[in-house]
């Protein structure tokens, strides 16, 4: 976030305030009538109408009065927090965002599109007439003579301040009058009791002069008495209409910069971990300079040099972490619209909310989810009357759940609805050539394919899904943030679909391996296991390239042919068998080094089109070691595979 | 020594737009983010002048002006809060609660200052 640009903290805020607001709305639609719950909607909108007025965004502003008009009424309990007025103000959030899109540059159009909205809200509405303003008057000099409450010193005001105040206006005359001073004994010395008469030559308005004791002038004495007659109010008029101050805010349309909102503790136990890194530098440095190694000492700071980067990986990966809570909120929101337009009753549950996983995560997240939930509302829940007879509760329900394990977060998206219909999917599925008619298939495998492109099952196309296009670009998204969807189905019962994503994308925990001279690094989320190659296969008298893994065929893949690596081989040639989906397929390597922490760095421009890899780390010794791209490796045997089933008299050492 | 000024506000770019405003005058500028924050920063601190939104979630500007008027070591330190036309019957309650001004938002920053310059004096 710039750190001077009031007016683009003012857009992400702003966007936090309609979310909050939004939340709070859907919440009370099912706690009607909580006070909590009426305040944040309020606040929120009176927040927004507020700062919107400061930065610019006058349209916004004031629209947004009106709402905020209209949930006053609710507070103060003169209307109710009907659905009615609910749905218009979730409407009016909308239309909220467009304006604030907009900023100062909202034209006529738009802000005449508010005007349905406000009618809706009309009712509720009731402008107070604006008050007629004061003439000013004129006069040549002036008596004045005031006494400020008691108590005027210890709220903050100063009679000094004030009487300076008048000094500034002209020529002055100051008398204090003591007289009603208690005496010593009956003094609180923090109460004010001074009454000062103040005499004032020049060419001073009254309004002038009231303006001076503005802030307490309804608590105070005050006589304001002209030196001579006052002008008549009709030459008050040719005073120039005061010119309003140009506005500051200027108009940005710069792209919205990513900011992280973090909590300070974060920030603090950060700046403690680097401070306790900065003593053991230090300490280093007594040890370097010392001249003999003493190896008992330098290994005490290796340590906790050890420790600290552990500890400062780990902070400084929580900064960029945001609960779930973030992303299921914005859902509660569509499912409300969902079923809207379905006519169903859909109940919204949501569990581990309090997970955390990596901001980029969580935004590109929220594209597939709707996607997925879309499909659950749509397809996936029946109408209430297909439910009773199923013997379900009339209100579908959705749960969204978060948790982690292990260095994954699992997040699924539950239906209790008919569930996938595999007669239907095979059908689909063998019309569109993914799999020849009549093979056989696993049920696994026969759920994945509603991710193939260009597949849907839905019998008419809705409004809300069922146009062919969305899951595939669900795996898509999920895929690209080297996550996992996994799908199970009880026909009758449900389905649930779980994403399993990384906890983070900058680390990952990498197996590293070695062929020939070169050094690699494999995501250990992606292996399964590893075993040494059989004799047979490193002779080469196989020419299959295929494994038995307990009965399993598994392809393998000659790491040394892909790379081109001219380095004599080890004598015994290892497997890691990795895994993603369905896919399996064994890579062989001259040696399994061990696992390592591996801070991902992308490949340049240049190399960015190299399929094999996903990037580069750099070792431990200052080497580099690229990342395998296991998904692309598998996808790369399966191709050769099949070349070669077609074409079974040659042998295909095709780099991947 | 410049004057240092707590500014309690929910929005951070109202407490932005305040703390530029006010440091481009001289002024030393703390932040809070609501009465609760506010309280604790001024009952460690003493500030010579407070700014404060009214609406506030944790802890409301009224709860605060009244919290820290109870404190002797805020006898006499100027509190300002931020309002909107709209809300006169606030302005009414937060005097009484002991605040010493008001400014009503929008506001630009030479408003601020001049606000901020009359209750501080000379």
């Amino acid at each position: 976030m710039s750190d001077n640009d009031p007016v683009a903290a003012f857009r992400i805020e702003a966007g936090e305030l309609l979310e909050s607001v939004e939340r709070a709305l859907l919440d009370l639609t099912e706690d009607a009538g909580n006070r909590a719950l009426i305040d944040e909607v309020f606040r929120g909108l009176h927040t927004l109408k507020g700062s919107g007025s400061m930065f610019g965004f006058d349209a916004l502003a004031g629209f947004t009065h009106h709402c905020e008009t209209a949930f006053d009424r609710v507070r103060k309990g003169q209307a109710a927090a009907s659905r009615g007025l609910i749905d218009v103000v979730l409407s009016a959030l909308d239309y909220m965002q467009s304006l604030l899109d907009a900023g100062s540059d909202a034209d006529a159009a738009l802000v005449a599109a508010g005007d349905g909205i406000l009618a809706a809200l009309a009712s509720a509405v009731s402008d107070a007439p604006a008050a007629a303003a004061p003439t000013p008057a004129v006069a040549k000099g002036w008596q004045v003579r005031f006494r400020l409450p008691p108590e005027a010193m210890v709220t903050g005001s100063n009679p000094l301040g004030l009487l300076d105040e008048l000094r500034d206006l002209g020529d002055c005359t100051v008398t204090c009058r003591f007289e009603d001073v208690p005496a010593l004994a009956d003094l609180d010395p923090t109460e004010c009791h001074a009454v000062w008469e103040v005499t004032l030559a020049g060419d001073i308005s009254r309004e002038d002069i009231e303006d001076v004791f503005v802030f307490v002038i309804d608590d105070m004495e005050l006589e304001i008495t002209s030196l001579a007659p006052e002008p008549s109010a009709g030459v008050a008029e040719t005073a120039a209409a005061p010119t309003e101050a140009p506005r500051a805010a200027a108009r940005q349309t710069a792209p919205a910069q990513e900011s992280v909102r973090v909590q300070a503790e974060r920030l603090d136990e950060l700046m403690n971990r680097v401070g306790e890194l900065v003593i053991a530098q230090s300490r280093l440095e007594l040890i370097a300079a010392a001249g003999t190694i003493d190896a008992m000492t330098l290994r005490a700071v290796s340590e906790d040099i050890q420790r600290l980067s552990a500890e400062l990986r780990d902070t400084s990966m929580a900064l960029r972490m945001m609960p779930v809570s973030n992303l299921f909120g914005r859902f509660r929101r569509l499912i409300h619209d969902l079923a809207h337009e379905t006519g169903k009753t859909i109940e919204l549950v949501t569990e581990g909310e309090a997970t955390e996983v990596d901001k980029t995560v969580i935004e590109r997240l929220a594209d597939p989810m709707i996607h997925v939930i879309r499909n659950s509302c749509d397809h996936g829940l029946e109408p209430a009357d297909e439910r009773a007879p199923a013997g379900k509760p009339a209100a579908g329900r959705i749960v969204l759940s978060a948790r982690q394990a292990g260095g994954e977060v699992l997040i699924a998206i539950q239906d209790d609805g008919r569930g996938i219909n595999r007669a239907r999917v095979r059908a689909k599925a063998e019309a569109q050539g993914l799999i020849a008619p009549g093979a056989t298939i696993g049920d696994g495998e026969l759920l994945q394919m509603i991710f193939a492109p260009g597949f849907s099952t839905a019998a008419a196309i809705t409004n809300l899904s069922g146009r062919g296009v969305g899951m595939d670009v669900v795996k898509r998204s999920i895929e690209a943030l080297r996550g996992t969807i996994e799908i199970e189905s009880i026909e009758g019962t449900g389905t649930t679909i779980t994403l399993h994503l990384p906890l983070t994308l900058a680390i990952i925990e990498c197996m590293l391996v070695r062929v020939g001279e070169g050094r690699y690094a494999i995501p250990l989320s992606a292996v399964e296991e590893c075993l040494e190659l059989p004799a047979a296969e490193v002779a080469g008298t196989s020419r299959r390239n295929f494994l038995d893994v307990r009965g399993d065929l598994v392809p393998y893949l000659r790491l040394r042919d892909s790379f081109a690596s001219d380095h004599p081989a080890d004598l015994y040639q290892k497997v890691v068998i990795v895994g993603q989906g369905r896919g399996r397929v064994g890579l062989v390597v001259d040696q399994i080094i061990g696992n390592t922490q591996t801070v991902i760095k992308s490949l340049s421009r240049f190399h960015g089109g190299v399929g094999a890899f996903s990037g580069a780390t750099i070792l431990g010794d200052g080497n580099v070691a690229l990342i395998l791209d296991v998904a692309a490796l598998i996808g790369g045997a399966q191709k050769a595979q099949r070349a070669r089933s077609e074409r079974p008299a040659e042998t295909a050492g095709e780099a991947a | 020594m410049t004057a240092s000024i707590l500014t309690v506000d929910d929005s951070p770019s109202l407490r932005m737009a305040v703390r530029i405003a006010l440091t481009g005058a001289g002024y030393t500028v703390t932040e809070a983010g609501d009465g609760a924050e506010g309280l604790a920063k001024a009952s460690a601190q003493r500030f010579d002048l407070i700014i404060t939104d009214l609406n506030m979630p944790r802890m409301d500007g009224l709860t605060m002006i009244r919290e820290l008027r109870t404190k002797p070591t805020m006898a006499g330190v100027p509190i300002v809060f931020l309002t909107t036309e709209s809300e006169d019957g606030l302005k009414a309650q937060a005097k009484a609660a002991g605040a010493t001004g008001w400014l009503v938002k929008p506001f630009n920053s030479d408003q601020l200052v001049k606000i901020a310059r009359k209750v501080l004096g000379r």
